[in-house]
This record gives C-alpha cells, structure tokens and sequence, in this order.
C-alpha cells in the first residue's frame, strides 16, 4: 500500500524487538467476538488513475458548463490562481494547529493579518481566527450575546438566511433562550423598523440581521442600531456576501459581525468549507468563541505571534468554555487572506464595483420582460435581486437549463407569501451575453402565454 | 512566604481579613504559585451579592481558570479596579493585593474559616 | 579548513536559513497592484448614486502589493512552519498521518469544485454519489446503521450527536439530566454536553486509566442521558470492557457515545457499532487523512443505530427508487436506482446544523484516500498505525515513566516523573524535541496523567523516522541527567525563542494598526 512506508521485512523486525509473534498480538486485548474476521465491505483498492478516472467521471455529471445565478449565501467569485499555489505548499497544508508558536510562525502570522483585515473590512475592533462558517458564525454570536448582557432573549429578522436561522434554532433549542421573528417592508425587503421597536426590550439579548440581506438589500443598520442600543442589546450583523464590504459601508454601529468570508477566493464546493469569522468590539474580546492570535515578542525581544486569550476555550475551560469549537477553518482563511492581499485595498472596491454593475444590469434586463416584477425597488441592494415572474419557475427554469443556465433560486420554499419570485445573483464573473440569453427565455414564456 | 495571623482562609486559597463588618478578600501566595502569571481577574460588580462557598469570579493564567469562591455571604462594597491593568500585583503580593471588600452578613461566618496555623498545616497535606 | 562557526547537526536536522518577513501591511504601497479585472461588459454605474448612504465612503485599509511581493510573502512565512511533509509530528489523538496529495487533485476537479450547494439536484448527481459512496464506506467502517456528513468538525459532530441524545430521550418522554465524561477526556466533551444543556458528571478513572465500571454502575441511573467514551481511550488503550459498559448503560436507559477521534486504532479490525456504541463521531482531518491546513478545515461526520436515524439533521440524502418510495441513502436499507436527492420532510430531525451539506471538499478528500486503500489498506494502516505505537513505548520504557502498564493501541503515554525529580517538566522536553527536528508529542494531556507525555506517531512514519525519533528522545533523557538547563531553556534552534504569552494575555494585540506618527 503506497502511503505506508514499511517493507515486510521491517514490520518482522519491529515485532520482533516488541517482543511480539505476529501483529495479531497486539489487538488481542479487543475481545474476540467483535474482531473483525472479514474484509469491509468498501471499494477494491483503486490505483490513482482509477481514483482520478472516478472523480473526474463524477465531476461530469455535474455538468460543468452551465453558467448560473445562484447565490443565496454561496458565490462565484474569481479565485486568483496565486491562491492554490501558495496554499498548496506542504508546510501550509499540512501543518497543525499552531500550538507551538517557535514552529508555527508561518501560520500564525498570516492569521493576525486575516484577523487585521477583517477588522478592516468590518470596522470592528477585533477578529477571531475562523469559525465553521457564517451560519454557526450567527449563532455563536447570539450566544455570544447572550453571555455579555446575561439576557435571554433575541430578535431576529426573517430576511436572515433562512438556513442561518434554522441553525440558530438548532444551537438555541437546550438553552434558556427565546428567538422571535421580525418581518420585513414589502417595498424595501428592510427590516420592518416599527416591528423591530415593539419586538426590542430590555430582556433582549441581541438583535441579529442580515446585510445585505437574504433578499440582495443592504439594511440601514444606523436605525436598527438605536433601536437595539436603545434597550441595551446588542446588534450583531451578519454578513453572507463578504464581497460587499468592497463597496458598501461597513456596519460601524454593531456590535458583533458574523461573517462568512467564502467570497475571499473560497470554491464553492457544493457548500463547503467555508470559512466564518466573528469580529466585535474591543470590550467583547474575552466572549469571544474560537481561536485569537496576538502579537508579541520572544526572550530575545523578536516580534512573533501566538495563540492567546485561551482560557476561553474548551482544552481549558472544558465545560465552561465559551464554545466547544477546536477545528477551525485555517487553510480557507489563509485563502481569504491571500484574496485580500492580492486585490487589496483598491482592488476590493474595484471588484465590488463591477459586482454591482452586472447585477444592476441584469436586474435591469430581466425586470424589463414583461410580466417580470422587480421586488424591492425602494432600497439599496449589493449584487442579488428579488424577481417575481407571472410564470411559474418551474416552467422557464427548464426553459433556461436548456440552454445551460441555472436561473435565481425559488424562494416559495422559505417565503410561501412571495409568489412566483427567485433570488438572482450576478458577480463579477457573470457574462452579459448570459444575461441577455436568459432575458430572452424568461421573454418566451409570455410569448406563448 | 508567612501567611498574616490575622486573616483567616478558606480551602479553596482565598483570604479574607475583617474590619468594621467590611470583609476584604484576596488569594494566597499557595494559590497564585500554582497558576502562575496571572493575566486576568474575573470580578464581580459593586452591588453584587456573594455567598459563602460559592464563586464569584475567576482566576486567569495563561494555561489555566481557577474560580473564586467566596469566604462569606455579603455584598460588594468595593473592587480592585487597578487589576484591570495590573493583574500581576496578585503574584507579587498575594496578601496586600485584595479582590473584592464585602459587606458581611452575618459576622459568625469568620469563625468557620481557618486560621493561618489550621491553613498552613492544611497546604503542607495538599502538597 | 575548518569553518569559523560550526554547523552543528542535532538528530536530524542541521542549521539554515529562513527569510525574515514582516508584516503584509508593513510591505503595503499605494499604486502597487496585483489584480487586473478584464473590463466591464456592461454599463457601468455611479456606486455612490446607488447605494446612497449605503454606500462606502472610505475603502478598508488592505495592503496593496505586487505578485511576486505576494508570493514572496506567503512562501516565506511558508518556510517558518513545521508540517507533515517535513517529518512526524508524535502528537496524540491527532493522528498526523500522510495528506495524500491525489486527494488535493480530485477535490479541485472543475464538476466538484464549483458545484453551487443549491444548483438543481439533476445538475449535482456527481457530487451526489460521491456523497452517497462515503456514507456507506463509513456506515460499513464503524458499523452503524444511518450517518449524517454534515458537522464540520470533531467538536461539531459531538454537539450533533449529543443532540440526538436527547431528542431520543425526549421522544420517550424524559429529556434527563447528566452526561458522564471520564475525567481522561478532551475538553471538547465537557463543553458539548454543557451545550446541550446536559450537567457533566466527572466519571473517575479505574487504576489502570480506564472506566471505573463499579462506579459507572453506582452513578448511572435514570438521570443518565449518555456515556461519552473514547475508544481507545486518550491513553491509547482499549476499553476491553465496553461491552459490559454498553450493557450497564442501556440497562439504565442511557446511551454510550463514542468519540471517534481514536479510529485509527480500530478501523478494519473492529467496529464501534459491534461493540455497544449507539451513536459516535468520526473526525475525517484525523483517521481520514484529510489535511490539517494550519488548525481546519476539518469534517466530523455523526453515526448511529437506527433508533437514532429520525432524529439525523435534516435534509438527509434520499434515492428516489422506482416504486416512487423514498429511501434514506445514508441509511443500510437503501436500494439502488433513481436519483439522489435531499429530503427536507423529516418530523423528528433536531434540526440543521450549518447551512447546506457539509465540508464536501473534505468528503471527496476523505473518500479518496478509502479508495485509494480498499479494505487491506485500511486495516494494514490500521496495523502499522498499532505496530508504530508499540515500537516507541518498547524502545522508551525504561528511560520515561509508564503511568499505567496497560497495552497500547496506537498511541502510548509516559508521565515525566523521572524528569521532574531533575526539575525537568514534560513541556520542556518538548521544546527541547524541537531542536532535533521534531515537532511536540501532546503535552500535559490527559489530565490524568501527571506531566503527560501523548505520543502517536501514525502508520505515516517509516522505520528510519521512528528510529530517529527514539534517539531523540532517548538523547534528550540523557541530557536532562547531565546539563538539564540546556532542556529547560529549549528551543534553541528557531526562529523565535519561547514566546511572551503572558503579555499577549494580559495586554492583547490581535491586529496591525498603522503607526500614528
């Protein structure tokens, strides 16, 4: 077997300077009768041009060229190709959690710079090193909440990924905790403000919202801000499309940000990973969960890098840990990192830019056909857009697959009171001749109508 | 390190000395040498009650979290707000750094603890 | 002649260079580029105008650097880490075994890689089957009868299976009280079961590090919601009494939970699910190769017996068959045909926990490295994983102290007490590895351990590396005998000397700040 690296006559010698006869004695301790006596039934070994044929056989009927106008919480983005590169280096991927810091300063720098430009990015004080993604990301940060205000309730706003907030449900269901719901503007796709005043009290813990948010609208997060702040809770803002941040303002008047940062040249590989990340105010930083990386200097007086603040976490504090994440998501953070880096300060505005644009002019486009309604026209929005057609999507969306486009998602699924309406998604990657091919299908199903 | 014979201690390495119904509480030396550098102090706020035999706070090192618990049930008059910044003054001087001052409750509780003869020969069987 | 400052070898390794790097940001220069976007294809739009008060007045302070300083940067900081690819790394319970570089090609494949998690189910069978295929090589591996891939981590797939704990006991009426954790167990398992709003009980080790079974019996009752067990435990060693243990527990109503972070002792040879186990978790980043990455991302797949399979997070992937029947695929009783599809309508599931599937990535990886074994792999890694493990305890016996005598599976613990008499603490001896090339074994864990010394070294390490190791270690003992400063003050040989973690602490520093001047 080709990773492992004895020969015959080397597993003789080991056993016998163990003392041992033959391996067998080294499982005798395993009662017999659960021994296994058989092979598993699993696949024959394969050899690696097999492996390859096979994966390679099932990326195929995956279909690979189909264009599409799915986000919904998951994008396509460019990934410079200086991202593999580097994250392929052994020493990046197969390196272990920087525990020891005298060996792992490589990792350990380029996690202080992740938790730096997320902090840039967010206008948060600090970042932490990475957590599953952005959906446990939103959850933890209302336990987070929860912890510094000892408040037991939050609020939390529909136009939150509906999958974020099935999530939420499930961290919050054994705790002493009680989420309600708040609607949005059937104009704006905002937040409703006037529901989030009567559902805010002073047993609120935090109020979480998206932006921007399910719906492609960014909220006017000043506003939910006072009326969070007002009754002492907190306001945790989540951010799915991290992207946005190159263009839109950051949201300053939160407290926590839970962000999933895949856009930062992270594949979509059919939902994961990803890489979360919780960024906060200075005064937070000891409630907060996951791994931090702090600067500081050797006996030498040599600046380096370390794991710090750990007693919040669970190899210390075990049952009294802020959370019990250990595995992070390192590697895809250092993808982000290295994204970052590569487009920098103006590239990220620049690339936000031509995300709003395409999406500005798909929007355009497809709302032009007839019997298309663009919704929520009343507010700003990033790079998706909320459609509601006349006919069933279930109808063009055969239509479009044909000439290999995967339209916006359906979101009768998660809003049964938007009829016929789809959550479209264009990035920087999207062709304007794909736009222009989907308009004409959505334009043909009124002609036959 | 001599532990002063006018306070009394609890089990748990914490020291409480009393005057005027004020309890003044802090850690032994036993207690800030085996968590060693002490970062951070975990205090409860001014108004807040306390129990005896109950925690109240925690202990921060690098490596480790050590509670707090209380040597008598009162309120928290005062604390130690220079902690804040200088955590290390604990290791320093564990019997002149107090924690937490405390409005007693009930003045008997004192005589429950230990007095430094009973706590010093109660460390000594720890160790 | 001679050299003026020598170049002195220790164990295996010899002085080099590394570049020195500062800080991305201390490189950064306004105007410096390394993106170019191709031009737009459609109007282009008044950003300001659009989003209005939305909109971003000041861009965030990013660096701006050129490709090669970029590249540069990384690939120095690269050379500062330690990794697998370089040599083993001893430490315990984590399994560093080989990332299979086969596994980093098929993760990539343009199919797979830019799947989107919600394109339509007829556009995703690939990944699909992929997905299908892991779940009954790991159902077949552990034993059990329904999995669920979705967790991302060890830590996650405990939280999930604690959670199905409950909603079983909830189901028959009575949600219970406490979880027992054995007092050798990793912190994760405390912090899960507080999660879900369970009470830890410490379950006390017997004298040979393993479960008390009089005390399991006397401190399970009806309260009882769970066990959680490692299996071998983190002192390497079986639970030959597990049987008795599942059988004292299930007698009481409760469940026996196993942390799978030790499968790589069992795989082929025995599974959890034969001996007792009713729901566990597997980390893939451990027993399934997938890689490491710098601390994630990792993988932590939930399995169970079928009482428990209603309760899996939802969806879960389902066949359509052709009776127009719905079978769950992760679920021993499926048929084949149809499409593979998600099923979202499961009354009793506890509910999702992360948006979308899982780590896929992860499970392509992991699902590789199975095939890339076959069932005599798989047990021959196993075997090895044993024989290495066997080899160091044999080789380091009588130099460090064995805490308990019992046999070892594929990991071994010594204590430090024999070195501590000369002031000499396990955490010293492991810096000290450091200088002979080496990463730490685990250090101080488990807690039952005085001055633990965690050592697995994974089927992944060659007779050479093991035998390097040996002298290592056996050179390192000898030194805390007779110039024990020069352990205490290790390492001597990095980059960085011992950090200051009591300042980081105290006064934390966790970003770069542009110097006000």
């Amino acid at each position: 077997m080709r990773y492992l690296p004895k020969s015959p006559a080397e597993r003789e010698q080991m056993l016998k300077a163990i003392g041992a006869k033959s391996i067998e004695d080294l499982f005798a301790i395993i009662p017999a009768a659960y021994r296994l006596n058989r092979d598993l039934d699993i696949p024959r070994q394969l050899g690696e041009s097999e492996i390859v044929d096979y994966f390679k056989a099932a990326g195929q009927k995956n279909a690979t060229d189909y264009a599409s106008f799915l986000g919904a919480g998951a994008y396509r983005h460019y990934r410079p190709v200086v991202i593999d590169a580097l994250v392929q280096r052994g020493e990046f991927l197969t390196s272990y959690t920087p525990y020891q810091a005298e060996i792992t300063q490589g990792t350990l720098q380029a996690i202080f710079e992740f938790q730096t430009m997320i902090a840039e990015l967010t206008g948060m004080d600090v970042a932490n090193a990475s957590m599953y993604d952005g959906s446990t990301g939103a959850a933890e940060a209302v336990l987070m909440a929860m912890r510094v205000t000892g408040r037991h309730r939050a609020v939390v706003a529909r136009t939150v990924h509906p999958e974020y907030r099935e999530v939420l449900a499930t961290y919050l269901q054994h705790r002493d905790l009680a989420t309600s719901e708040i609607g949005y503007e059937a104009e704006t796709g905002r937040v409703d403000v006037q529901a989030l005043e009567e559902a805010v009290t002073d047993e609120t813990a935090a109020v979480l919202v998206q932006s921007p948010n399910f719906f492609g609208v960014v909220e006017d997060i000043p506003a939910i801000a006072e009326i969070a702040h007002k009754k002492g809770a907190l306001l945790i803002v989540s951010i799915a499309e991290a992207v946005s941040l190159g263009v839109v303002r950051p949201p300053v008047e939160a407290d926590i940000v839970s962000m999933e940062a895949q856009s930062f040249g992270v594949a979509l590989s059919y939902g994961g990973p990803f890489c979360g990340v919780i960024a906060a105010k200075e005064n937070f930083v000891r409630q907060l969960p996951g791994r931090l990386v702090g600067e500081t200097k050797d006996q030498d007086g040599n600046r380096g890098f370390v794991l710090t603040l750990s007693t919040r976490e669970q190899h210390i504090r075990r049952e009294k840990a802020t959370s019990n994440i250990c595995t992070n998501q390192a590697l895809v953070a250092l993808m982000a990192t290295i994204f970052l880096t590569v487009y920098g300060k103006e590239g990220m505005r620049e690339l936000a830019e031509h995300n709003l644009a395409k999406a500005a002019y798909a929007a355009q486009e497809l709302s032009s056909v007839a019997g298309a309604k663009l919704l929520f026209r009343g507010a700003p929005r990033f790079h998706e857009f909320v459609l509601q057609t006349q006919e069933s999507p279930a109808l063009w969306s055969q239509r479009l697959l044909d000439e290999k486009i995967v339209g916006g998602v359906e979101l009768s699924r998660w809003y049964p009171e938007l009829k016929n309406a789809t959550l479209w998604c264009a990035t920087e990657v999207m062709r304007r001749e794909t736009i222009d091919a989907a308009a004409k299908v959505l334009a043909a199903g009124l002609v036959e109508a | 390190m001599a532990y002063p014979t006018n306070y009394r201690y609890t089990k748990e390495h914490e020291w409480i000395s009393v005057a005027d119904g004020i309890g003044t509480v802090g850690i032994t030396d036993y207690a800030q040498n085996s968590l060693g550098d002490i970062v951070y102090v975990d205090a409860p706020k001014v108004g807040d009650e306390v129990t005896a035999n109950k925690t109240f706070g925690s202990v921060e090192s690098v490596k480790a979290v050590s509670d707090l618990y209380s040597p008598v049930t009162g309120s928290v008059t005062e604390v130690n707000e220079s902690l804040k910044t200088e955590p290390d003054k604990i290791n320093a001087t564990p019997h002149e750094t107090w924690i937490i001052k405390v409005k007693l409750a009930d003045v008997s509780e004192w005589d429950k603890l230990l007095d430094a003869a009973a706590y010093e020969k109660f460390i000594a069987e720890e160790q | 002649m001679a050299a003026m400052i020598e170049r002195k070898t220790t164990g295996k390794v010899r002085p080099h260079q590394t570049q020195n790097e500062g800080l991305v940001f201390e490189k950064s220069s306004p105007g410096k580029r390394a993106y170019k976007l191709p031009p737009l294809d459609v109007p282009e739009v008044d950003a300001s105008k659009l989003l209005g008060d939305a909109h971003r007045k000041e861009s965030a302070g990013l660096p701006e650097l050129s490709e090669i300083e970029i590249i540069r940067h990384f690939t120095r900081l690269s050379t500062w880490n330690y990794a697998i690819d370089l040599g083993m790394y001893p430490l315990g319970s984590c399994t560093m075994k080989y990332n299979p570089r086969v596994n980093e090609f098929v993760s990539r494949i343009e199919g797979l890689a830019e799947a989107h998690p919600y394109r339509p189910d007829s556009l995703a069978q690939g990944v699909l089957e992929i997905i299908e295929l892991l779940q009954k090589c790991l159902l077949e591996i552990t034993g059990m009868d329904a999995i669920t891939l979705q967790p991302a981590a060890g830590a996650h797939g405990e939280f999930t299976g604690i959670l199905l704990v409950r909603a079983w006991h909830e189901s028959k009426g009575n949600a219970r009280k406490k979880v027992l954790i054995p007092d050798s167990a990793h912190g994760t398992n405390p912090a899960t079961a507080a999660i879900c709003g369970y009470q830890v009980e410490n379950l006390k080790s017997n004298a040979d590090g393993g479960i008390d079974l009089e005390a399991l019996a006397r401190q399970v009752d009806e309260e009882t919601a769970a066990l959680m067990i490692t299996n071998p435990s983190t002192l390497g060693v079986f639970e030959n009494e597990i049987a008795r243990i599942a059988e004292i527990l299930h007698a009481k109503g409760a469940l026996l939970y196993m942390d799978g972070a030790n499968m790589n002792a069992l795989v082929g040879k025995v599974r959890p699910g034969d001996f007792g186990v009713d729901v566990m978790h597997l980390n893939l980043h451990k027993t399934f190769s997938t890689p490491h990455g710098g601390g994630g991302p990792g993988s932590g797949p939930v399995a169970c017996k079928r009482f428990l399979e209603p309760f899996l997070p939802v969806p879960i992937l389902s066949r359509r068959t052709g009776t127009g029947r719905e079978q769950g695929t992760g679920n021993r009783d499926q048929e084949a045909g149809g499409e593979l599809h998600w099923e979202y309508d499961r009354p009793q599931s506890v509910g999702r926990v992360r948006a979308f599937y899982g780590n896929t990535g992860m499970f392509i990886r992991a699902l590789a490295y199975i095939l890339a074994n076959g069932p005599d792999g798989l047990r021959q890694t196993t075997e090895d994983a044993v024989l290495n493990a066997n080899y160091i305890r044999k080789k380091l016996e009588d130099l460090y102290e064995m805490p308990y005598k019992t046999p070892s599976m594929h990991e071994v613990v010594f204590s430090d007490k024999r070195q501590a008499a000369k002031g000499v603490k396990t955490g010293d001896i492991a810096k000290r590895l450091i200088d002979y090339g080496f990463h730490p074994y685990t250090v101080s864990f488990p807690l039952i351990v005085h001055g633990a010394l965690m050592i697995e070294p994974t089927e992944s390490e060659s007779l050479e590396e093991l035998d390097l190791f040996v002298e290592a270690m056996r050179a390192i003992a000898q030194e805390v005998e007779q110039t024990p400063e020069l352990v205490k003050r290790a390492p001597h040989s990095t980059r960085v000397s011992r950090l200051d973690e009591v300042t980081a602490a105290r006064k934390p520093v966790l970003r770069w700040r542009p110097e006000t001047k």
